[in-house]
């Protein structure tokens, strides 16, 4: 909900020529949401009907929906081998997603404290950090096979190393911009190392830090379809590569949007909790504004 | 008794054009429950003076003794009142003002809620008491800021320009404000200013300080009657010591500039 929305609103109930302009107002917020979407559909269900492109290279949107449908129930059998499995690949992926996101955003968090706070700790952690951090997760994926065999310690090692970068990163930056007043403030008012830490420097950088979180989540949904193709057997990555090798691109499609809308809604999560820990910024920075 | 006392202190710092001498010879003493303001061109070491009592810089040369014991660190004793308000953006405004008070090294100063509520009554901030520092008007953001420092009840108040980023008409009030809870409270205050006029009609002595290296130049003694009111800066005595600071204070200005220009 933006200022803008509120401001409007508000106009809109003192000059009251105003239901049909509010329907209408609302009408278009609407139009303006759906339009694109709704347009690439059109044009993606057009081009599959009509031969286009060749059905089972490019599935309709209506047959991609009938697939997820069975993937979901098991009622039409229309998704053969895959038919009934979707919640047993989307738990494992989730699971496998929090599981390294949770151990990497608390390491990160962990070791952006320490480096952000202490020179020594910087001079000892953040050179190796800066250089580990260039090679690209998936690089890690030979060396995790080796050491961690096929199965979820692989899956769960990639998604921990890629959640961490961004927040170690993050925390560590957040902690460098802590206002040196409030913290001054608080050693003159008498504060300790630990009340220091936790009712100054923590909360000071929790903006940072959720950006990190943030970041974090995003690649564990990258790092788990990467993992599943290559380490293990379930999950909607597997699920993916499973059918991309036996020619079910509507599976495969199905697939990627059920990755896509668990990714989003595991964002909407993170954002619900930042905006919990961050009411207060909001009104200190332009991107509360709008 | 002096509550604070500077002997023979000097205080350099290393810059990339090498040692800077930002104090030299200070000597000073501040009796307790006295209001000292601190005046002089940017650059004359006040500030550098304020951090060396509040314990955030340690003295090159000489001592500082406060109640006849020397400085360690910042404490709870001597508070700070920052010219950029130290509010914690994330607590509200009975909240910040309670934020010293429920630290350990503050256990047995009273009770947060109490004081709190007490300081919100004086400082008219209690309609205000469950905002956010970033809703706040400037100057209802200074009061809350005071009222956070004297919520600890320090001995000594240090205030660093405490007025500086507010518009004239609210700076008036503030001052009146200060005024006030000083009456009511009695701390010895130091107070930094560039504002002259806020100088003399707050404190009981005026050090006028001159720059590089800074030294103090002159302790003005200012023999109006308390309670101070406003209409006192029209008053002749009033005008005759601005005066007098201002002139110390722009002949070593223009000074300090013909000898920077000298020297490039």
């Amino acid at each position: 909900m933006s200022v803008d929305d509120n401001v409007t609103r508000s106009v809109d109930d003192t000059f009251s020529a105003q239901r049909s302009g509010k329907a209408g107002r609302r009408l278009a917020t609407v139009l303006q949401y759906s339009i694109f979407p709704v347009a690439v559909l059109i044009l993606w269900q057009i081009s599959a009907q009509v031969g286009f492109v060749r059905r089972n290279v490019l599935p309709a949107p209506t047959d991609v929906v009938a697939v997820w449908y069975d993937l979901v129930t098991g009622a039409t059998d229309s998704a053969g081998r895959y038919s009934g499995t979707w919640f047993d690949h989307a738990i494992a992926s989730t699971w496998r997603v929090y599981a390294g996101f949770a151990w990497g955003v608390a390491l990160g968090i962990f070791m952006g404290l320490l480096i952000g706070l202490s020179r020594i700790m910087e001079r000892v952690f953040d050179p190796t950090i800066q250089v580990l951090r260039n090679i690209p997760v998936t690089a890690w994926v030979p060396l995790s096979l080796v050491f961690f065999g096929i199965g979820n310690a692989p899956a769960i090692f990639l998604i921990g190393l890629g959640a961490f970068f961004p927040a170690v990163i993050n925390t560590t930056h957040g902690v460098r911009q802590v206002d040196v007043t409030l913290y001054k403030s608080a050693r003159m008012m008498g504060a300790d190392e630990r009340e220091l830490l936790a009712r100054v420097i923590l909360p000071a950088s929790m903006p940072s830090i959720m950006t990190g979180v943030r970041l974090s989540m995003g690649i564990a949904w990258v790092l788990v379809v990467v993992a599943e193709i290559l380490a293990v057997r379930s999950g909607l990555g597997y699920l993916l590569n499973d059918a991309y090798l036996f020619y079910r691109n509507d599976v495969v499609i199905a697939a990627m949007l059920s990755i896509g809308i668990l990714g989003f809604v595991s964002d909407r999560l993170v954002v619900l909790v930042r905006n919990s820990l961050l009411a207060w910024n909001k009104l200190e920075t332009f991107g509360g504004q709008n | 008794m002096a509550r604070i006392e500077f002997r023979q202190v000097d205080k350099n710092f290393a810059t990339r054009d090498g040692e800077l001498t930002a104090l030299a010879g200070i000597d000073l003493s501040v009796a307790d429950k006295e209001f000292v303001a601190l005046v002089g061109a940017s650059g004359c070491g006040k500030s550098t003076l304020l951090n060396l009592i509040a314990g955030f810089e340690m003295p090159t040369g000489g001592t500082i003794l406060v109640d006849g014991a020397r400085i360690t660190g910042p404490g709870p004793d001597r508070g700070v009142v920052f010219q950029h308000t130290a509010l914690f953006p994330w607590l509200s405004v009975a909240d910040n003002i309670a934020f010293g008070l429920r630290l350990r090294a503050n256990r047995g100063k009273g009770s947060p809620q109490a004081v709190t509520q007490r300081m919100l009554e004086r400082t008219g901030l209690l309609p205000f008491r469950a905002r956010l520092p970033a809703e706040l008007s400037g100057g209802m953001r200074q009061r809350a800021s005071i009222a956070s420092v004297l919520a600890i009840n320090p001995s000594t108040l240090l205030m660093d320009e405490p007025f500086g980023a507010l518009d004239a008409l609210t700076r008036s009030v503030m001052q009146d404000f200060l005024l006030e809870i000083w009456e009511q409270e009695r701390k010895t205050v130091l107070l930094v200013t560039h504002d002259i006029d806020e100088a003399i009609y707050l404190a009981d002595r005026t050090v006028v300080m001159t720059a590089h290296p800074g030294r103090i130049r002159e302790i003005v003694n200012v023999e109006l009657p308390r309670p101070r009111r406003y209409e006192m800066r029209s008053h002749p005595g009033f005008i005759e010591l601005r005066d007098h600071v201002t002139g110390i204070v722009r002949s070593e200005a223009l000074e300090g500039d013909a000898a920077a220009g000298q020297a490039a």
